[in-house]
């Protein structure tokens, strides 16, 4: 390894170095301001490292990681939602007055999990990336164990976690028997020409079912609303954004590698993966009063959407993913963030009646939670209006019809349902409860100003993408 | 125009949190720049030599590399659309004046970004532009319908965003598979409406996009089957919101045919004429019917809707210029026609708080002008002489009668249903015995107003369309490719 190579992997470093160095800080017993205010400047200081060595992608380490543009582009994704996840867990775990300083340690783990993922170019640091994930999500889902649901939610995670590793590792044993090499660089080598073999694509599906499971896509999907409902809000902002995030950033470089698209069996599995997931994620959310348990169905269907994108396997449609992906990450944490910010020490806000005339009891609030929703719903103005688009374009220009039919008709059932949240919102407020002021003045007002700042995001990319666009487009030129 | 409309409604939210009255006067002030912006221009238009060519076209890069750009363009029929645009929209803040007591900031902002939805859809001539106008102007209504709607305002609010919804979503595929299409014959890919009108689509492709299109604009239209959300939508909204739908939201659609449909796919267009005709009478036939059977004064007037756009579509489809001349006409008269009724009903809303037409009755002794100003609406609205519907509708039936008779004389018999349910509804609210025993007051100057504004407008149109139809003169432009099959 040349000094060059250990530059370019600097960043992950940095991130690494984060968990130490707030292991370090709990050893002296610093508080909890403390660590919140070094873990910011350490996933700043991951950012300005990414920035540093930009110039030195892409970079290949043999025979683990490649550091390219793309790999940045998921990696600052991540680093971001984690940055907004830890500013959100401030003012959860202060209201609830537990000791959550072992939690950061959790957190920048499972998030250097997620950010190895993007980088990793072999079936060893793949798995490493997706245990060092979900293994830290185990704690996280259920830190919070004395609350109501948390330890079930853990359990369900761990047990159904394990299971989809051994899959994935069964999968992964089956394709290195076949083709004798596990880099993907190696496997597409050893796959040119060929039209695969049922012992290939055996091993294939069953990584798609530990790929499907950490995507939760149907039918891989049935953990998802118990672990949203039960896990900590913060937590479960977390496992939607930067863990789905981690997943489908190695997905996309591994169908890139072995060129999954040239697999018919493969189009079909994803084809059904997609609408069974679109159809069954917007059906199953149509009834829910839980907020909680209705953006984890909601986000099934999302990443049905997405896979519509991810499918024609073109540049186009690599570009609408990552777009789709920023777009769906600041929607979410946003409306995570609302969910935090009304929540109590008691209880988590994620009863529909408790939102009841929100936007005129908590005008700021509700209107970020309503830009949000017309954000996932796709209605303009919104940045998830172009993500649609670019997917349904991607779709498009494929010819994808019958994908493209089912999102059109499960987006007008999804829209109900969020219409039907809006509405809660607009609807008569109930005498108003007396609500005690922030007692985190600090924290409190930097969470609003982050949440307005997000929807600011979300409606300047909705009307003008121009520039990021461009972004995506100059970092994936790089690979 | 467009800017001044957001830019109004953002004043309006901030001003109106403070002052209510400050809201609405701003807003007030917002649409009355942009109606005289208007007349301007259209003063200008009648100067304007070449008549067939457009008479603003402006374009600008918006998000390059999708090849969309920021193009709106007018000519004359945008022209007299936007001028009914931003007419109906002085009444409709006149109207809910003194309707809407909480949030009044709120509500016009929501009511004036409609209005910009609108108008921006009847100037986009970029195919992108247009769909994202096209949905900016459901949202504020659906917030409308909801937030100042009657009893049962969630229902109908769903119903009809999700309807539209549905509708829309299907045309944007339609936009898409264009765009790839054109993309792929000339290697440039754009939303730009000219830049497509020159595409060559293979038939079994054009009917699937056309397709597309057609199940958006007769949603919005709308036209049986898909009226379904319109009595619904109509009843539950506030008054202004009823205005705003019957007299410009419907419009769209009809808009959309005119300048989408016809021009980009004429053959198939024409390969399904018979079926839009077909449809377009049985609206005519089936809204007259329903609108008869109504109790609910909102409801009938939603009804006379879907029975008057019936003649819409019927006029479109047949291909005729005097046909389509007819079309605007009815564009314009029934947006000032129904407008009309609506804000009638909403007034007789205020004063009873019942919309139900078996619970009024002899009115006419103690509100005599509005008694007046309801005869000549319905009257209009039936399609009586000297007023401007009956322009329209004799000019649609005219052209369809060298077409296709059968459904020119179905089409008429529809006007012989108009008169049945009107007389109707006259004799049940205005005449007979007196059944409200409190003591009614007539007009207010301010309604007075209102009414006077919309009937000198609907007398003109009747003895003196001739402006009207210069103005839209060169839509047999659009025809001549028709014509050649």
């Amino acid at each position: 390894m040349n000094e060059l190579q250990l530059l370019s992997l600097l960043p992950f470093m940095v991130l690494a170095a984060a968990s130490v160095v707030v292991i370090l800080l709990i050893a002296f017993k610093a508080g909890h301001t403390v660590i919140q205010v070094t873990g910011f400047i350490m996933m700043c200081l991951v950012v300005l490292a990414m920035w540093y060595v930009k110039d030195t992608l892409p970079m290949l380490v043999p025979p683990l990681f490649i550091v390219d543009g793309q790999a940045a582009l998921f990696t600052g994704l991540i680093i971001c939602c984690v940055l907004v996840v830890g500013l959100l867990s401030y003012i959860y775990f202060e209201e609830r007055e537990e000791n959550p300083k072992e939690y950061y340690i959790l957190l920048f783990l499972a998030t250097l999990g997620g950010a190895i993922l993007t980088i990793s170019q072999h079936f060893i640091s793949l798995f490493i990336g997706l245990e060092l994930l979900s293994v830290s999500l185990y704690g996280l889902i259920a830190y919070l164990r004395t609350r109501n649901h948390a330890v079930e939610a853990g359990m369900k995670y761990l047990v159904l976690a394990a299971m989809s590793s051994a899959f994935l590792l069964f999968g992964m044993a089956l394709i290195y028997m076949e083709t004798g090499s596990m880099t993907f660089a190696g496997l597409s080598a050893k796959m040119a020409g060929q039209t695969g073999t049922p012992v290939f694509l055996l091993g294939m599906g069953m990584m798609i079912v530990a790929i499907g499971f950490k995507m939760a896509l149907v039918p891989f999907h049935l953990w998802v609303a118990d672990v949203y409902q039960g896990a900590p809000s913060p937590v479960t902002a977390f496992i939607a954004t930067s863990s789905k995030i981690g997943t489908f950033a190695v997905l996309l470089r591994f169908a890139h590698s072995v060129d999954l698209q040239q697999y018919p069996l493969m189009i079909t599995v994803f084809s059904v993966l997609a609408i069974a997931s679109m159809v069954s994620g917007n059906i199953l959310a149509l009834r829910q009063n839980n907020l909680k348990r209705l953006l984890a169905y909601s986000s099934i269907a999302h990443f049905g959407y997405l896979l519509v994108a991810f499918l024609p396997g073109t540049e186009a449609g690599t570009e609408a993913t990552i777009f789709y992906l920023v777009a769906y990450a600041v929607t979410l944490l946003a409306a995570f963030g609302v969910i935090v910010l009304l929540s109590n020490g008691e209880d988590e806000a994620d009863q529909l009646e408790g939102y009841k005339g929100l936007i005129w009891r908590r005008p700021v609030l509700g209107a970020v939670l309503t830009i949000a929703l017309f954000s996932l719903a796709g209605i303009p103005l919104t940045a998830g209006f172009l993500a649609k688009f670019m997917v349904l374009s991607a779709g498009v220009e494929r010819s994808l019809w019958p994908l493209l039919i089912v999102l059109v008709l499960t987006s007008v059932i999804g829209l109900y349902y969020y219409l039907r949240v809006i509405s809660t919102l607009f609807a008569r407020p109930e005498p108003a409860i007396q609500t005690p002021g922030p007692r985190h003045p600090f924290f409190y007002f930097s969470t609003y100003a982050a949440l307005i700042i997000m929807v600011g995001a979300l409606c300047w990319l909705g009307v003008f993408p121009g520039l990021i666009l461009q972004g995506i487009r100059s970092f994936l030129l790089l690979h | 125009m467009i800017i001044l409309l957001l830019a109004g409604g953002v004043l309006c939210w901030l001003a109106g949190s403070k002052a209510p009255a400050l809201g609405r006067w701003i807003a007030l002030l917002t649409v009355t720049a942009d109606l005289l912006l208007a007349c301007w221009l259209c003063w200008c238009y009648h100067k304007f030599p070449d008549q067939s060519s457009w008479f603003i076209n402006y374009q600008t890069t918006w998000i390059p590399s999708m090849g969309v750009s920021f193009h709106v363009a007018l000519d004359g029929l945008g022209m007299v659309l936007l001028l009914l645009t931003f007419f109906l929209g002085i009444l409709a803040v006149a109207c809910s004046w003194n309707e809407i007591k909480e949030k009044t900031g709120f509500y016009f902002f929501n009511l004036l970004w409609t209005l910009a939805g609108i108008s921006g859809v009847f100037v986009a001539m970029d195919l992108f532009l247009f769909y994202f106008c096209w949905e900016v102007m459901l949202i504020p209504m659906y917030l409308l319908i909801i937030i100042w709607g009657d009893s049962r305002r969630q229902y109908a609010a769903y119903k009809f965003f999700l309807f539209t919804q549905a509708g829309s979503l299907l045309m944007l595929l339609s936009i898409l598979a264009l765009y790839f299409i054109h993309g792929q014959q000339t290697g440039q890919y754009t939303f730009d409406y000219f830049e497509l009108l020159r595409t060559t689509i293979s038939p079994q492709a054009a009917g699937w996009i056309m397709a597309g299109f057609m199940i958006a604009f007769l949603i919005k239209l709308p036209m049986v089957p898909f009226h379904n959300w319109l009595p619904d939508a109509h009843s539950e909204a506030p008054t202004a919101g009823s205005l705003l739908l019957a007299g410009l939201l419907l419009k769209t659609g009809a808009y959309g045919m005119i300048r989408f449909v016809l021009p980009l796919f004429p053959e198939a267009a024409v390969s399904v004429s018979w079926w839009a005709m077909l449809l377009g009478v049985a609206g005519i036939l089936y809204g007259a019917f329903l609108a008869f059977s109504q109790t609910d004064i909102k409801r009938l007037i939603a009804y006379t809707s879907v029975s008057h756009m019936g003649f819409v579509l019927l006029g479109i489809f047949s291909f005729s210029q005097i046909a389509m001349q007819g079309v605007v006409m009815q564009l314009l008269t029934h947006g000032l026609s129904t407008g009309a009724l609506f804000v009638m009903a909403g007034m007789l809303k205020e004063r009873l708080h019942t919309r139900d037409i078996t619970r009024m009755g002899g009115l006419w002794t103690s509100m005599p002008a509005m008694g007046g100003a309801a005869i000549l609406f319905t009257m209009a609205s039936s399609g009586l002489p000297m007023l401007g519907n009956f322009i329209a509708e004799l000019f649609i039936l005219l052209g369809t009668f060298n077409v296709n008779v059968l459904f020119s004389v179905l089409g008429a018999t529809g006007l012989i249903l108009s008169a049945l349910y009107g007389l109707r509804l006259l004799q049940k609210v205005f005449m007979g015995a007196l059944v409200v025993t409190d003591p009614v007051r007539d007009l207010s100057m301010r309604e007075m107003v209102i009414m006077a504004a919309l009937s000198i407008c609907i007398v003109a149109l009747g003895l003196y369309p001739q402006p009207v139809i210069d103005t839209v003169h060169h839509l047999s432009f659009t025809l001549q490719p028709l014509h050649h099959e």
